[in-house]
């Protein structure tokens, strides 16, 4: 069976504030000279190999698993997951 | 009345909760590894501070999920006092026994310092010898204490009076500068709907023996003092 790579990235909805991605855009980015990036969010990324038949069952089982172990609190947070593809 | 202090790999409070609970308050109580821990053995239960897990993904997530805590569920169901201090109040609401969330302190930093609570409510397992507006000096020390809630979930906890602790200042009134990790309504520890589950963020343990208070008083132990029973 072949194996995925699935991307899983949590981050604070916006009712919720991100000091960390606050700070690095005001400390770091704006000072540094990118006024471009208007705002940054800092979030938790996990990458996973997933054994499954197709893509399509790699993100049923991430999407399971994410919601019954609580990989996130949905309280407060959004979670994002995407299948890049079989690994190589 | 036998109390279980859980550790978990991570939990540095431990210790500290047990001498109070035996040295202080000669209490029955065993310090008891999550693995080994048997719910129907005690009375009640203390989730102490630390980093389980290292706070890894998200503090109190992973201990969370151990078995230790489906025992702690029953206990909580059958009406037991369940208290979680700072990274036990974490795995409360990472549980799901508590509501909410617990993020990164607003300021970034990790805050050590005395702090003044405000009670909000006598109607708990571990408040109810304490008067409503009394205000305790006690220790925080986190970097992951800000208290988010949606506004209707925020909505419900204060109409249900399951605000246990707010942060106050000298005026004993909950404001900006009184706030130390920018939690919403100034939250620094709230109950369940059975109001046998109470968790928060200072350290009772640590301001349990005037010798340790800077205020020569042993506010925090008026809370463990609960668990006599």
């Amino acid at each position: 069976m072949p194996i995925f790579t699935v991307e899983v990235i949590i981050e604070n909805k916006k009712m919720a504030r991100d000091p960390e991605g606050e700070t690095i855009a005001r400390e770091l980015v704006s000072r540094g000279g990118f006024s471009e990036v208007k705002s940054i969010r800092a979030g938790k990324y996990l990458r996973l190999h997933v054994q499954a038949t197709d893509s399509e069952e790699a993100e049923r089982i991430v999407n399971k698993m994410s919601n019954t172990l609580r990989l996130f609190n949905p309280v407060v947070h959004n979670c994002t997951i995407r299948v890049r593809g079989e690994t190589e | 009345m036998k109390t279980a202090v859980v550790r978990f790999p991570g939990s540095n409070c431990d210790l500290d909760v047990f001498h109070v609970l035996k040295d202080v308050l000669k209490l029955e109580a065993d310090l008891v590894w999550h693995r080994d821990f048997a719910g129907e053995e005690y009375d009640s239960v203390v989730l102490p501070g630390g980093f389980s897990y290292g706070d890894y993904l998200r503090a109190g997530t992973i201990a969370a999920h151990s078995p230790a805590m489906e025992q702690v569920r029953v206990m909580a169901k059958e009406g037991k006092p369940v208290i979680g201090i700072c990274n036990g109040f974490q795995i409360l609401i990472e549980s799901g026994l508590l509501p909410g969330a617990l993020l990164r302190n607003e300021c970034l930093a990790f805050v050590c310092k005395w702090v003044k609570v405000r009670v909000e409510t006598s109607d708990t397992v571990f408040t109810r010898a304490i008067q409503k507006g009394a205000v305790l000096d006690m220790p925080i020390a986190h970097a992951e204490g800000r208290y988010v809630n949606d506004p209707e979930g925020l909505k419900e906890l204060d109409e249900n009076g399951q605000v246990v602790f707010r942060y106050v200042n000298n005026q004993s009134v909950p404001s900006e500068d009184s706030n130390p990790n920018g939690s919403m309504d100034c939250v620094a520890g709230i109950c369940n709907e059975d109001r046998n589950v109470v968790g928060l963020m200072p350290h009772p343990e640590r301001a349990s023996e005037p010798i340790l208070s800077p205020f020569s008083n042993s506010d925090g132990l008026r809370i463990l003092a609960a668990l006599r029973g």
